[in-house]
């Protein structure tokens, strides 16, 4: 650029830059594993605490796995709304689609005169197809007249839960079949653990692990997860930029209906059961354990990994309540104080290590 | 203020500044981006504490601790963004925060004699009851200035205010200056626009690197002089000779009675290879709006847009990338950048796929191309991870044209390519657009600047009401002649 510069220096500078990126990138990394390292001490510590507290029974592989289990529901509920999130945007529907997602699947089940492995896969796939369905219902709107999502997916909440009510007749739908069985109740990786005294991986922990770290991948190593980051940071630049911004919205929608169905799946299996009953009110639980993570409400930022400590945080905190025989009331106000307590905290860490 | 330093983490932004400004002057500081003029005028503001020195004001030493204190010391701010409430209306914005009340209900009709009161001594009307967002941006200054007033404000701190104004609300700001002077109100003036200086500053002080480098009356500072002494060095010529464009350069865009219903109002005309093409007109008359719609970003509604002997059939910013229209918007913080991510995301935004293998994005490809365009464009960052948010408006400027420059366009629109931009970036935007013409590219510059029009543009085009007003070759541009066809007077 510069007229002075012979245009071999140009070389030069860009050598030393690679150099710096590299170092800046390595500084990121670094600071991502102290980070990490902060949280683990600070987890373990945590344990140690609450081991002493409970007598030992938390520390153990059985309610480990457990806390896991638990989890599985919200984490995969909260990967899908930390997309929406990002741009700036929420999904309130979640909670509704498990319920509806669960009937529609029960009673697809019930009448496909399929069996074992078959079934699961086609229920499944017609349970995520709703879903997906219902977050291109959110979106419309939200794409085509600029609507706030907020109202959308409320709407799409009151739908949902009326639909699964309506087709269900307020009664949980029972499984004839029991395919879904091992997803619900079963372990896998049995053989390879029970040497360890634990009873295997819950084959639901498994498909959320499978959920977190493909969507954590898509977000941080992908142009989609690029342009969801873009459109939250600012709409109007990632639009200029060429970026398809309308069917980037319409796909976090999808993902995030898509995500709930899959929820709905696994308590189904669960329960062996699709009941219009659950899942009310886990809209909230999944937009918790994203702020939780650290996933700013202005769009723009977050990441799927932290949404997944974020579940994890809220689990353990529920299951160390009930070791220690708290009553559920209780457990509300300590859970919203946590909440408030974590995202403060977050904002403080923010400000200590801007720049 | 006298010896005023302020450090952020790493940089020292101000390195004990000194200056004063005494009763009815207007004293105006000029620097490049980055020098401490911002910073210094956030100290005064309260937005900032300095980190030593002293203040004082009427001789007694004051601390600003923050933007009350600042008001209760008689200063007003107008930033260059304003800071109006977009669905209050004037009189709502004027008495914001200190609503004259009758219990505790607002007292409307208080509220409005007293903005008219100021209003009319300034002897300026405005629309009262319009929300802010539908005021122009002369009138929306003209709020401000009257919100600063109201407050009893006896030193106003202007940040750029004639940037986004046409030459006669330029004049009627001017005006309004030498008046409040006359009443012994003191300005701090902070522009970019040099040869606007003499009409309007008393003293001038430079900025640079954090410090006050300065201080001279306006009429012992030529302008060269003071160019030299804010980028520290000689600068050359102020626009570079622009190169022949060839008789025989192919038409790179041809534009056909091109309409939108933003304001284009069937427009033609045609780049070739190595040529830049000015557009000039008042702010309103369209310029904006007609790039816009060549860029896929406002919807056309009629017309043809060819690039290369090609028709470029879908309307959106994508067809238009790909068509190899390249877009430097007006507005980089709004529109240019993701100010959260960082220098090598903003760079390869807008041709992603090409440094991404399937849908997997490479971050190599992606370090290597941003750090090649951080060392030929010269930006100052630390590196490509830095955020944009931290760079200087020069160096975010940059950022933009990094992020066309990695494609193959060849159709280049400026849209006002040097607004907030210091002298020496400026100098580096105009070489880089010789270099483009160099490469074949065609170029359409907006500027509301008329030196740059015509100083950089080989034909200009004059627009007024969304028409191609008047064409000049370059050699017949006087200033005078293209402000009257803008203003549609003759000459």
């Amino acid at each position: 650029m510069n007229p002075e510069t012979p245009p071999e220096s140009v070389h030069e500078v860009k050598a030393a830059l690679d150099a710096r990126s590299g170092d800046a990138q390595a500084k990121q990394r670094r600071q991502t594993v102290l980070r990490t390292g902060i949280a683990v001490v600070a987890f373990v510590v945590l344990i140690v605490i609450v081991n002493a507290l409970t007598q030992g029974d938390f520390f153990t592989a059985g309610n480990l796995t457990n806390v896991l289990r638990q989890i599985t529901y919200n984490a995969i509920l909260a990967v899908g709304q930390t997309f929406v999130i990002i741009t700036a945007g929420i999904d309130l529907s979640v909670g509704s689609l498990i319920q509806l997602t669960g009937v529609v699947m029960a009673q697809f089940a019930n009448a496909s005169g399929l069996g074992g492995p078959l079934l699961v896969i086609v229920t499944t796939l017609v349970g995520i197809a709703v879903g997906c369905c219902a977050g291109l219902v959110n979106a419309l709107p939200v794409i085509r007249f600029n609507l706030p999502p907020f109202i959308t997916t409320l709407a799409m909440m009151l739908m949902a839960r009326g639909l699964a009510f309506k087709l269900s007749h307020g009664q949980p739908v029972p499984l004839k079949s029991s395919a879904f069985d091992a997803l619900g109740t079963q372990y896998a990786l049995h053989d390879l653990l029970a040497p360890l005294g634990m009873p295997g991986i819950p084959w639901a922990v498994l498909v959320m692990l499978v959920v977190v770290i493909t969507f954590a991948i898509v977000l941080t190593r992908t142009r989609f997860g690029r342009y969801v980051l873009a459109l939250g940071g600012n709409e109007e630049a990632a639009r200029l930029a060429g970026i398809n911004v309308r069917l980037v919205k319409m796909f976090v929608y999808v993902i995030s209906g898509g995500c709930a169905a899959l929820a709905g799946m696994l308590l189904m299996a669960r329960f062996s059961s699709g009941s219009p009953q659950t899942g009310v009110g886990s809209e909230l639980q999944s937009i918790a354990a994203v702020v939780v993570g650290g996933t700013s409400l202005m769009g723009g930022r977050g990441s799927v990994v932290a949404t997944f400590f974020g579940a994890l945080l809220i689990g353990v905190l529920n299951n160390v309540m009930n070791l220690l025989n708290i009553e559920s009331y209780t457990q509300d106000i300590v859970l919203g104080a946590v909440i408030l307590l974590a995202v403060i905290a977050e904002e403080l860490r923010k400000r200590v290590f801007a720049r | 203020m006298a010896a005023i330093t302020k450090s952020f983490p790493g940089v020292r932004a101000l390195d004990g500044v000194s200056f004063e400004v005494v009763a009815g002057e207007v004293h105006a500081l000029v620097g490049e981006n980055g020098a401490g003029k911002s910073t210094l005028m956030k100290i005064l503001a309260g937005a900032y504490t300095a980190d030593g020195g002293t203040i004082e004001i009427d001789g007694k030493p004051v601390t600003i601790d923050g933007p009350k204190a600042a008001e209760r010391l008689g200063i007003g701010m107008i930033y260059q963004e304003f800071n109006l409430v977009p669905d209050l209306g004037v009189i709502e914005n004027i008495v914001l925060g200190i609503e004259p009340t009758r219990g505790v209900f607002l007292d409307t009709k208080a509220a409005a004699s007293r903005a008219t009161a100021v209003l009319a001594e300034l002897g300026i009307t405005l629309p009262l009851d319009r929300p802010a967002r539908r005021l122009s941006v002369a009138e929306q200054q003209l709020t401000e200035i009257a919100k600063a007033l109201v407050r009893h404000a006896r030193l106003i701190v202007m940040d750029e205010p004639t940037a986004a104004l046409t030459d006669r609300e330029t004049d009627a700001l001017f005006a309004l200056i030498a008046k409040l002077k006359a009443q012994g109100v003191a300005f701090v003036y902070i522009s970019h626009r040099l040869e606007e200086l003499p009409r309007i500053a008393d003293r001038i002080t430079v900025i640079r690197d954090g410090r006050a480098i300065e201080t001279r009356a306006t009429s012992a500072l030529p302008q060269n002089e003071m160019i030299q002494l804010m980028v520290g060095r000689a600068l050359e010529a102020h626009f570079p000779d622009l190169p022949q464009v060839a008789t025989d350069a192919p038409v790179r865009l041809a534009v056909r009675d091109l309409r939108a219903a933003s304001n284009v109002n069937g427009v033609s005309f045609e780049v070739r290879a190595g040529e830049i093409v000015g557009l000039a007109g008042l702010v309103g008359a369209g310029r904006t709006e007609i790039v816009r719609a060549i860029a896929g970003a406002d919807v056309a509604t009629g017309g043809e847009i060819v690039v290369d002997g090609k028709p470029v059939v879908a309307r959106n910013p994508h067809a238009a990338i790909e068509a190899g229209i390249a877009f430097i918007t007006e507005d980089r913080k709004a529109q240019g950048l993701v100010l959260g991510m960082t220098v090598r995301e903003n760079t390869t935004l807008a041709h992603l796929a090409a440094y991404s293998r399937g849908p997997f994005i490479s971050r190599a490809e992606e370090v290597g191309i941003t750090n090649r365009e951080i060392a030929e464009l010269r930006i100052r960052t630390p590196s490509s991870e830095q955020a944009v948010k931290n760079l200087s408006g020069g160096n975010q400027q940059k950022v933009v044209l990094a992020k066309w420059l990695t494609g193959d366009a060849r159709v280049f629109l400026f849209d006002e390519p040097t607004r907030g931009v210091d002298v020496g970036a400026k100098a580096e935007i105009y070489t880089l657009m010789l270099q483009l013409l160099a490469r074949g590219a065609g170029i359409v510059m907006v500027s509301s600047e008329l030196p740059e029009v015509l100083g950089m543009s080989h034909r200009i085009l004059v627009v007024r009401g969304g028409k191609i007003a008047a064409e000049f070759a370059r050699a017949d541009a006087t200033p005078e002649a293209v402000i009257a066809a803008a203003a549609g007077v003759a000459a």
